[in-house]
């Protein structure tokens, strides 16, 4: 197998000091591999947000290393973190963080226009994002022109357009019904199966059934995780 | 699940045999409840003893009956649908009995038995999620079936997560310790 897209190594986070410090995150080791889905569960207040935002680079851990395609995030100069952030890293945050002041489709630009891609270029991958998460019509509207549901699918095409090889979704699905939350599942597997990497924030258990592992946050501590899935023919085989 | 009613439904769509039988119905829940020849002749034969059945002539040169649903056997079955599935006709819920008991007794962290279910549960629903992607898109049956296993086995982890969430309110997590007297063997282990 080859090195892995995202490597957490004895990773804690801690904020503040003394009485009042949070153990948001304790000891955690994680590593995900090319084409790997692994979702996250744990109830509220694990540290699930915490451990994306510290494999985004948004967040830097208090102990412990954080590497992204082999790359030590804590060893970058600001400016490398920005950039693989915007290159290597696609981020659907849990309070979508849409820009307002720009519209669907440009908001989905953006992070290809801040690496350089034409701008005509970049609305056509825009456009093909948003139409994959079916908004595509509505690439023109303002983000509170357009329903929860709506606004949660832009964030996630940000996120998947471009050749990111690693997407990290907080609760991707929270304001989506049944139907698109699949849709958008099965978005993130395909983007997974065809070579990149994916780690998702979920609370339901239906969607974090796509991931190829499930791991367990719990009061900051990974407490168990499901292990690799079974392999489809190995299932079709013993319900014969 | 009501093989009798399985069985009474296809015989709706014509007359069949028994080996037919019981490959629509496998075929038709996706293999979810394989049967045996076996089980298909008992139910039958029950169903011919009501009225619900009866067989056509005589067993062909292979031995095959074929049977021919009644207007009871009609009834019966419009009936069945008309009805909605009692949750007190499903067998009881052995992990609901297995929590409340953890809950009780001495020495069981619950908060494994809890996890070690959840685990388990996620790894069918992957499983399960796995069968769902690999299913034609125009199966109906089988991916109605199977999305059935997936809404229970997610309202499972739900009910966990629930019921997780509530004990820790309680502060009802922690094992609770033996309150009859200490069986002295007991006591030495814990020395
Ligand atoms: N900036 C901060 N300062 C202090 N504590 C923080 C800060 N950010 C997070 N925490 C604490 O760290 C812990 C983990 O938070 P985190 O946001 O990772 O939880 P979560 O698992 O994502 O929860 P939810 O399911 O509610 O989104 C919580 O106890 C939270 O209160
Ligand atoms: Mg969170």
């Amino acid at each position: 197998m080859s090195a892995p897209v995202l490597e957490l190594r004895d990773v804690s986070r801690v904020h503040g000091s003394g009485d009042t410090a949070v153990h948001a995150l304790r000891g955690v080791t994680l590593s995900v591999g090319a084409r790997e889905l692994v979702a996250v569960m744990g109830p509220s207040g694990s540290g699930k947000s915490t451990l994306l935002q510290l494999a985004g680079g948004l967040d830097a851990p208090t102990s412990g290393n954080v590497l992204v395609e082999g790359t030590d995030l804590a060893a970058l100069s600001k400016r490398d973190l920005a950039a693989v952030r915007r290159r290597s890293v696609g981020y659907v945050f849990q309070d979508l963080n849409l820009i307002p002041a720009l519209t669907a489709v440009e908001n989905v630009m953006l992070p290809r226009e801040l690496d350089g891609v034409r701008s005509r270029a970049a609305r056509a991958e825009a456009l093909t994002a948003l139409e994959e998460v079916g908004v595509a019509d509505l690439a023109d509207r303002f983000p509170d022109e357009m329903s929860g549901g709506q606004q949660q699918r832009t964030a996630i095409a940000r996120a998947l357009v471009g050749p990111r090889r690693l997407v990290l979704a907080d609760e991707p699905t929270g304001a989506l019904d049944s139907q698109t939350g699949e849709a958008v599942l099965r978005l993130l597997r395909a983007r997974c199966d065809a070579g990149s990497s994916g780690v998702l924030v979920t609370h339901e258990a239906r969607h974090a059934a796509w991931a190829d592992r499930v791991v367990f946050l719990r009061d900051g501590t990974m407490i168990d995780e499901t292990g690799y899935a079974t392999p489809v023919e190995a299932l079709l085989g013993e319900r014969r | 699940m009501s093989i009798r009613h399985g069985l009474l439904a296809l015989l709706e769509r014509g007359p069949r045999y028994g080996y037919q039988l019981r490959s629509e119905f496998e075929s038709a829940t996706g293999t979810t409840w394989p049967l045996n020849v076996g089980q298909v002749y008992t139910t039958l034969a029950r169903l011919e003893r009501d009225g619900l059945v009866r067989p056509v002539g005589e067993a062909d040169a292979d031995g095959r009956v074929t049977y021919l649903i009644t207007d009871t056997g009609r009834a019966e079955v419009a009936s069945w649908f008309a009805t909605p599935v009692q949750r007190a006709d499903r067998p009881r819920d052995e992990l609901a009995i297995k929590l409340a008991l953890a809950l009780t007794t001495p020495g069981v962290d619950i908060r494994a038995v809890v996890q070690t279910q959840r685990t388990a549960t996620l790894r069918s629903l992957q499983d399960l999620t796995r069968l769902k992607v690999r299913a034609g898109e125009d199966d109906h049956a089988w991916l109605l079936v199977l999305e059935a296993m997936i809404f229970q086995a997610e309202a499972e982890v739900r009910w966990l997560d629930h019921c997780e969430s509530r004990l820790a309110r309680l502060g009802r997590l922690e094992p609770i310790t033996e309150q009859a007297p200490v069986p002295t063997r007991a006591r030495e282990d814990a020395r």
